[in-house]
C-alpha cells in the first residue's frame, strides 16, 4: 500500500486487464486453424469516443450469403478490457446480408479487432484503433 | 462496389421508418448562440438519439406508457383515467417547472406527477429515483419533443427563479467554480477529452452513458456539484428547483428532444 | 420481465433482408464494478441471444449471439434477416440468475 502512495498510484484496484497474448490467443481460437486474412470485414467504431459505457460498433463482411458462400461466425475481441470477448455472432445463408451491430463498453484507448469465419473455413479479420478518454470531472451520484 | 447498394438500401429503410426517426435538434447555434449538447457529442451518441429503434432511453418510454395505462392507488385510477391519451399533454412539459398552488411552490415535472399520485391516484410518492417515475417522465416529456420550452410566466416563479439564477454565478465546493465559468464562460472549449456544453436542460429525463442509465435534471446537477468538490443540493430541495427554473428560462426558446443521449 | 422495444420495416416484400433492431432493458452487471460501499456488485449478465423464424416448414435458427462483460448495458443488437415468406420471429435472451425473456414478432410479407 505504502508503495502504491509512493508511486502516485491510484487506490483503486482495478481488475487485470486482458494482454496482447490474450488477444491473440483468443483470434486464433476463433480462426480454428485456418490463418488469418486481412479484408473482407470491416469494424465501424468511431475514431473517438463519447463515453466507453457504450460505444456503437458495427461489423459488415463482404459476402454474397447463399448457400454455397456465407459468413458462418462473426465476433469481436479488445485488447484491454478485463476480458478478451466481445460478443461472437452466429449467421447463416437466411440472413441475407452480414452485418450486426450492437454497443460495447471499452475501459481504455486500445485496439478492437472483428473476425469472420465464412463456411469454407477461412478466416477474415480487421483491427482498428479506438481513443477513449476518461470523464473530465469525476463525479459521485 | 457495393456502396451503391448499400446507399439504396439505408434510403429504403429511411424512408420505410421517416416517423421513428426523430427531428434532428440542431447542431449549429440559434440567433441568440445558443447549442443543445446535442451538437457537441460525437456522431455515432447523436445517432444513438436520433433514431428512436436504437435510443435506450425510449425502453423508458415504454415502461411510462404501460404504467400510464395501469391502475393504482386506492383510488384505483391510471393517469388514463383523468387524462386519457397521453398525446394530450403535448406541449405540457414545455412549461415545467410550474407553480403548485396547494403546495405554494414550484414543482418540477416529476412532483406534478408524483402530486397527482397522492391526490387523485390516492397512491404512495415515487421517490425521486425511481425507475418508474423517471419513465412517466420520461413518456410525458416525450410529448413535447420538437416543441419550444416555454417557461411558464406566472410571476409567483419570479423569486424563486432569481435564486437560480444567483446560485448559477455562485462558486461551490473545494474547486470553486461556479456553473457560469464552465457553462457560460467556457462553453465549447475542451476539458480533457471532452467539450464543455452550455448546459441547456434541452432533453430531460436522459440516458447518460456514464450513468448507464436514465436520469433527471437534478441528478445531473448534483453531479456537477460533486464534480466541483462540493456537497450536492438534496433531491427535490428549493436550490435544484430554482436552478430548474433559471436554466429554463435561459434555454427559453429552444426545441425540446426528450428523451435525449448524453455522454 | 424486462423491457423489449424490437423493430423492423413495417412493410416488407419477400425477399427484401431487412433489419431487425433488438433493445432489452438490463444492467448488464460486469462483475468488476464496485458499488457505493467499495463492495464488487456481482456479475449479472444476459449471456445468450436467439432468434428463431418459423413457419408452416417448422423453426430455424437464424441468429445467435454469445455476450460477454463488454457488451453495454440495455444491449442493444440489430442484425439482419432475408424475408423468404411470412411466419414468427421468436426472439429469446437467456442470462445470470435465471434470466430468461421470449418475445414473438409475427412477419407478414407481402409479394
Amino acid at each position: 500500500m505504502s508503495t502504491s502512495l509512493a508511486l502516485g498510484m491510484t487506490l483503486l484496484v482495478r481488475p487485470a486487464a486482458a494482454t496482447q497474448d490474450e488477444l491473440t490467443q483468443a483470434m486464433a481460437k476463433f480462426a480454428a486453424g485456418a490463418r488469418i486474412q486481412t479484408g473482407r470485414v470491416v469494424l465501424d467504431v468511431a475514431k473517438l469516443v463519447d463515453n466507453g459505457n457504450a460505444v456503437p460498433a458495427t461489423v459488415t463482411v463482404e459476402s454474397p450469403m447463399n448457400l454455397s458462400d456465407h459468413v458462418v461466425a462473426i465476433a469481436i475481441f479488445n485488447e484491454r478490457n478485463p476480458q478478451t470477448e466481445v460478443a461472437s455472432f452466429q449467421l447463416g445463408p437466411r440472413s441475407g446480408i452480414a452485418k450486426v451491430s450492437t454497443r460495447i463498453r471499452l475501459a481504455t484507448t486500445q485496439q478492437l479487432v472483428a473476425m469472420a469465419r465464412m463456411n469454407d473455413g477461412s478466416c477474415w479479420s480487421h483491427t482498428i484503433d479506438v481513443f477513449v478518454t476518461l470523464a473530465a470531472c469525476i463525479e459521485t451520484d | 462496389m457495393r456502396y451503391w447498394r448499400q446507399a439504396l438500401w439505408a434510403v429504403i429503410l429511411i424512408l420505410a421508418n421517416l416517423q421513428v426517426i426523430s427531428a434532428q435538434p440542431s447542431a449549429a447555434a440559434d440567433g441568440q448562440g445558443r447549442r443543445s449538447g446535442f451538437a457537441d457529442m460525437g456522431a455515432t451518441t447523436q445517432a444513438m438519439q436520433r433514431d428512436d429503434r436504437q435510443n435506450p432511453a425510449m425502453l423508458w418510454v415504454a415502461e411510462g406508457d404501460a404504467l400510464w395505462r395501469r391502475n393504482t392507488g386506492s383510488a384505483d385510477k391510471s393517469c388514463a383515467s383523468c387524462h386519457g391519451q397521453v398525446s394530450s399533454l403535448q406541449g405540457v412539459a414545455a412549461q415545467y417547472p410550474r407553480f403548485d398552488n396547494q403546495s405554494q411552490k414550484p414543482v418540477n415535472l416529476g412532483e406534478r406527477i408524483n402530486l397527482c399520485r397522492q391526490r387523485h391516484q390516492l397512491a404512495p410518492t415515487l421517490s425521486h429515483q425511481d425507475e418508474r417515475l423517471i419513465a412517466l417522465e420520461a413518456l410525458v416529456a416525450h410529448q413535447s419533443r420538437g416543441m419550444s420550452i416555454r417557461p411558464d410566466t406566472d410571476p409567483r416563479l419570479q423569486a424563486f427563479r432569481q435564486r437560480g439564477e444567483a446560485l448559477f454565478s455562485q462558486r461551490f465546493g473545494q474547486l470553486d467554480l461556479s456553473c457560469a465559468q464552465c457553462h457560460d464562460q467556457q462553453a465549447g472549449r475542451l476539458l480533457g477529452g471532452t467539450v464543455i456544453p452550455q448546459a441547456h436542460p434541452t432533453g430531460y429525463p436522459l440516458y447518460r452513458l456514464e450513468w448507464q442509465g436514465m436520469g433527471t435534471l437534478q441528478r445531473r446537477l448534483r453531479n456537477c456539484m460533486s464534480g466541483v468538490r462540493a456537497a450536492p443540493f438534496a433531491f427535490g430541495s428549493e436550490e435544484l428547483l430554482g436552478l430548474e427554473l433559471y436554466l429554463a428560462q435561459r434555454a427559453a426558446g429552444m426545441p425540446l428532444e426528450t428523451p435525449a443521449v448524453r455522454p | 420481465m424486462a423491457r423489449t422495444l424490437i423493430n423492423l420495416p413495417k412493410s416488407v416484400r419477400r425477399g427484401d433482408t431487412v433489419e431487425i433492431q433488438t433493445l432489452i432493458a438490463h444492467p448488464m452487471e460486469t462483475g468488476y464494478r464496485p458499488g457505493s460501499d467499495g463492495v464488487v456488485l456481482p456479475r449479472d449478465l444476459i449471456r445468450h441471444f436467439k432468434c428463431f423464424f418459423t413457419d408452416e416448414s417448422g423453426q430455424q435458427l437464424v441468429f445467435a449471439a454469445e455476450l460477454f462483460p463488454a457488451i453495454s448495458a440495455n444491449p442493444y443488437l440489430a442484425f439482419q434477416f432475408r424475408a423468404t415468406g411470412s411466419g414468427t420471429l421468436t426472439l429469446l435472451w437467456e442470462g445470470d440468475q435465471g434470466f430468461s425473456q421470449t418475445e414473438t414478432v409475427p412477419l407478414q410479407v407481402i409479394g
